[in-house]
């Protein structure tokens, strides 16, 4: 699902932070359609943020976690021009990756 | 006009129990209507700065203004204005775009809408022109209420971002009456909860519906299209229209009934004055 | 796969790993071998996109339907109240499915944080690894099935410590 991934990353005062939002239907599998037959569960199960190839952030998400999920986190470190990734994989293999720039 | 079509609105408003915001009783006019409209809100929420009342429930409650400031930290319709940009900005099969049939390519006008169209003598929103403008150019229409509808007017509105609700009712009777049918509409109870617009956007306005906040009547339609978390994307006002006939337990018109172009020609033209916020983002 | 890469050493079966994980000191070499073919950009580590590996997800632990199983399958130990944790979520939810949730703790040395919502059908609703360098502060919004409380594990210096907050939930009515 290429695109799926929104960031926003400033350093400011030795300090990165990272918002991001990932477009995903994150659907628990406890859901029912207009027809009457339950959406099945399809969630993004492991989300890496990485900095000059260091992991700085690990998440682990279950269905609760909301639709087009949400994330900001801060890490010292980074500086505005240095690349930031984010990944992600779901519970039903998809993926998708990004690479940005700090501000 | 008027005279007539006043005192029977009056006759009906009070026959339903209903204290309206006073509409001037002597004189009446869409433009004295919105004064007294928009005084009434002021005097009932004398904190709320007068343009704020874009912000609807979050202008009435602190809890849900804090939630409300948490998620726009990166808003939620982020996704539909990207898609809404692509979208606007591709060009039809035959090389026409959406902006050769709006003014200003289409940018910055969404405050001028809804508009009373002198040749149909209809009101038309902003997402009936665009769908115009697609059978213009050879195109289906798209679905009033959400998908790429939704997030070509949630790019057009934010090209309006803070720039004055601006709705015109000229000189013309038909759009006279447009805009007082919306008007009664609004007035008028409906559905077997036998509510009108008003019993919950005036006179509970402010006041909790099980854990929701209601949105008063003024700034209401002004932070459309909205991305609500309910819905899970983005949809037009005509989307919440239909949602709160069927929540009245009414039945729903269709999307581009007259009874909706007219109710959202009146609910805009109230708005008068105040920032668009297109697209907002609600629970 | 060198023993360096510690990521993959997380099965899903392992609890949050208590040690800190990072691939700093990995060479170059190493890394190229971790990334996926075609998003290795030339030369520059630093542009590299770190993959997430699903073998990482311990999947017994969100399987887990409540506090004590999910906080035993998550770090195999248990945790003590602390008042150095700040959890911020709304008193009433405008909306059980977008709860805002923010997490940051005053606690040394935090290597994990688990948020759990114990009304809903998996305990765990999400759990971050906070490597050396990251702020022990997240902020996320996840799905709340009704009226619960939220509590948030965190892990600090090898031990467990927790918080929580009641949130309520009802159905969404008919505003707006």
């Amino acid at each position: 699902m290429p695109g799926s991934i929104l960031v926003r990353a400033s350093a400011n005062g030795g300090t990165t932070t990272v918002q991001a939002l990932i477009h995903h239907p994150m659907d628990s599998g406890f859901v029912k359609n207009a027809e009457g037959a339950l959406i099945p569960a399809h969630y993004i199960e492991v989300v890496q943020f990485a900095h000059a190839g260091k992991i700085v952030l690990t998440a682990f998400w279950g269905p609760a976690v909301s639709k087009d999920p949400f994330t900001k986190f801060s890490f010292k470190g980074g500086a505005a021009g240095d690349d930031i990734s984010i990944s992600w994989v779901d519970n039903l293999g998809n993926k998708d990756s990004v690479s940005s720039k700090i501000m | 006009m008027q005279g007539k079509t006043m005192k029977r609105m009056l006759i009906v408003a009070l026959s339903i129990g209903l204290v309206v915001p006073a509409m001037a009783a002597s004189n009446p006019s869409p433009a004295s209507d919105l004064k007294a409209f928009q005084d009434y809100f002021h005097k009932r929420f004398p904190t709320v700065p007068p343009a704020d009342f874009v912000n609807g429930p979050y202008a009435m409650n602190a809890d849900m203004r804090a939630q409300w400031q948490d998620i726009m930290q990166f808003p939620p319709y982020q996704f539909a204005l990207d898609s809404g940009k692509t979208l606007f900005e591709a060009a039809f099969p035959n090389g026409h775009h959406y902006g050769d049939c709006f003014a200003n390519k289409g940018l910055g006008i969404a405050q001028n809408y809804p508009k009373f169209d002198p040749k149909s003598g209809k009101i038309i929103t902003i997402e009936i022109a665009v769908n115009q403008c697609r059978t213009k150019n050879g195109q289906p229409p798209l679905d009033l209420q959400k998908g790429d509808m939704a997030d070509i007017v949630a790019y057009m509105t934010s090209t309006s971002d803070g720039k004055p609700i601006d709705v015109k009712i000229p000189n013309d009777p038909r759009a006279l009456a447009a805009y007082e049918a919306g008007k009664e509409y609004f007035y008028s109870r409906r559905g077997q909860l036998n509510f009108s617009c008003a019993s919950c956007h005036v006179q509970g306005a402010g006041d909790h519906l099980r854990a929701e906040v209601l949105a008063p009547a003024l700034g209401l339609t002004a932070a459309f299209p909205m991305y609500r978390s309910t819905w899970g994307d983005t949809g037009t006002v005509v989307r919440r229209f239909i949602e709160c006939n069927i929540q009245v337990r009414a039945e729903p018109g269709k999307p581009d009934s007259t009874a909706y172009r007219d109710l959202e020609y009146f609910l805009a033209y109230m708005n008068n004055g105040l920032p668009v916020a297109g697209p907002g983002a609600r629970p | 796969m060198t023993k360096a890469v510690s990521v993959n050493e997380l099965h899903a079966d392992t609890p949050l790993l208590t040690r800190r994980i990072t691939l700093s000191g990995i060479a170059a070499g190493t890394l190229a071998a971790l990334l996926a073919p075609g998003f290795t950009r030339a030369a520059h580590a630093e542009a590299a996109i770190v993959m997430a590996d699903p073998s990482i997800y311990p999947t017994k632990a969100f399987e887990a339907k409540n506090e004590a199983d999910a906080t035993k399958a998550m770090f195999n130990m248990t945790a003590t109240a602390s008042d150095q944790i700040q959890l911020n979520a709304p008193d009433i939810a405008e909306n059980g499915a977008v709860v805002p949730v923010s997490v940051s703790s005053t606690l040394p040395n935090v290597t994990a944080i688990a948020i759990l919502s114990l009304g809903n059908p998996s305990t765990i609703a999400a759990a971050y690894q906070i490597p050396a360098g990251t702020d022990p502060s997240i902020s996320g919004r996840i799905k709340l099935a009704k009226s619960t409380d939220v509590v948030v594990l965190v892990q600090a210096g090898g031990k467990l410590y927790s918080t929580s907050k009641n949130v309520k939930v009802t159905l969404g009515g008919c505003g707006g």
